[in-house]
């Protein structure tokens, strides 16, 4: 992407700019086992990086998750974990 | 058009008017309510076909420009002292957003103690913002100035905004000769305003987005080429002006009296004035004394300052500010320029005028026979003695 006069941005520029490396230390993990489809993890997420339809279905796009476990202390059925970056 | 005698404000109102700005938006503070006021004037008369935006603050008056500009409309706006500070975190922005804002700046002082006479530390102070900075030693030049720093803010080889300074009371609010122009002619000189980029809903656009270290170096470099680009567009736009308007401008710089001075003052905004006056009394004395005005600050224009300067033996900088700390803002760029230079001249600092200290001719005879016997470092001319300067125990 070229740098313009002001470094002035068209749309979409954050499907280039993956901002997923600015998670220091934890990222969610979904179970997807009791999930409820209750949608609270994906409306919560202040990324709105957290998607899903059906029950068990919801994933995080962690080239945009920070890892700040709002999801996984939200969700009512504890069917996400936030665990270690590090495998 | 024939000159004039009107007041300042007056002058800079009408020569903001005739730029046709779309949108004005200001808040009140002394000494440059009076510029806002002639135009919020000409609005409600129906004579200026503008919007003004009424706000709560310089910081709300500074978004308001920028919005406005970023839609791809001429806007304009002034203020002074705490006014400009409140707008600086607005300015960089606009500079940084490449957006041509043209600001009046009525220099004042800056608080505490709250003084609201004149000095230059309040544009001083925006020195690093990537404004523009053009300083205007009478009302004449303030309207010219105006002109021009729209051309070349607009320039699509600069896209920076620009701050016209003028000297607090001393020039609003002073009656003055002064020759406005014809519209037909600020028009032949200042066509439309053509954004480079700017908001529309069809086709939607993100200015001031965030750039992550791998592209803001790039931003401010960009940033700095067009300051040093603005230099050579300043001078084409002087020599326009001249043609469409008749007279001349001194755009960059002006030499007063410098062909075989060797002593040089230098200095910016009205006090140019004053030090004429004392350079044509000495010189009627036999003295070989001239004076270097700065007009344009930023950019700083350092090769030609070099080369007006660097045949004299004494050059004394007189600055309206200091960078506490430092010593006089203008006097150590002007140093600066001489960094390196086999026989650099003498050059000396004095800071003076400061919270509308009147600098008279006698100041300025003082000062130059004391430059001609030391070099003063950053001296603080015209002081009183009875100051305190350490707590008593």
């Amino acid at each position: 992407m070229k740098l313009t006069v002001g470094l002035v941005a068209r749309p979409g520029t954050s499907r280039a700019n993956k901002t997923g490396g600015w998670r220091s230390d934890k990222l969610p993990r979904f179970l997807q086992a009791k999930c409820t489809a209750c949608d609270l993890c994906a409306l919560t997420c202040p990324e709105g990086c957290i998607f899903g339809e059906d029950k068990n279905t919801y994933w995080a796009d962690l080239d945009y998750c920070k890892g700040c476990g709002i999801c996984a202390n939200i969700c009512p059925v504890d069917d996400i974990e936030m665990i270690s970056e590090v495998c | 058009m024939a000159p004039r005698m009107i007041r300042g404000a007056q002058a800079v109102a009408e020569a903001a008017a005739l730029c046709r700005p779309q949108v004005i938006s200001a808040y009140p503070i002394t000494p440059q309510t009076v510029i806002v006021e002639e135009l919020a004037q000409m609005i409600a008369n129906g004579k200026l076909e503008a919007e003004f935006v009424n706000v709560e603050s310089e910081h709300s008056a500074a978004s308001v420009v920028l919005g406005a500009s970023a839609t791809g409309v001429r806007v304009y706006t002034a203020t002074s002292s705490q006014g400009l500070l409140l707008m600086s975190e607005v300015l960089y922005n606009i500079a940084g957003m490449r957006l041509p804002v043209v600001l009046t700046c009525a220099n004042r002082s800056v608080s505490a103690p709250l003084n609201i006479w004149n000095d230059q530390q309040d544009s001083i102070s925006l020195r690093d913002s990537g404004c523009l900075q053009f300083y205007a030693e009478n009302n004449q030049e303030a309207v010219d100035l105006l002109l021009l720093a729209y051309r070349v803010a607009e320039d699509h080889g600069v896209m920076l905004p620009a701050l016209v300074c003028v000297d607090g009371f001393l020039l609003p609010h002073a009656y003055e000769a002064v020759d406005v122009p014809e519209p037909k002619e600020v028009d032949a000189f200042l066509p439309p305003y053509q954004p480079l980029y700017r908001l529309d809903p069809d086709e939607p656009l993100t200015f001031g987005a965030y750039a992550e270290p791998d592209k803001y170096m790039e931003a401010r470099y960009m940033m700095q080429r067009a300051q040093e680009k603005a230099i050579s567009v300043i001078q084409e736009a002087g020599h326009s002006f001249e043609k469409v308007f008749g007279r001349p401008i001194s755009a960059l710089m002006e030499r007063y009296r410098m062909d075989d001075a060797s002593t040089a003052l230098v200095a910016m905004g009205s006090v140019i004035g004053t030090i004429k006056d004392v350079v044509d009394e000495l010189r009627s004395q036999g003295q070989r004394v001239g004076a270097l005005k700065i007009v344009t600050y930023r950019p700083f224009p350092k090769e030609l300052i070099y080369h007006a300067l660097k045949e004299m033996e004494n050059i004394i900088v007189l600055d309206k500010a200091v960078s506490l700390g430092s010593g006089g803002p203008l006097a150590t760029e002007i140093r600066a320029a001489f960094q390196g230079s086999p026989q650099p001249p003498r050059v000396s600092g004095v800071i003076a005028g400061l919270g509308g200290r009147d600098i008279t001719m006698d100041t300025i005879k003082r000062i130059i026979s004391q430059a001609q016997k030391e070099v003063m470092e950053a001296e603080f001319v015209d002081l009183r003695e009875d100051m305190e300067l350490e707590g008593v125990d």
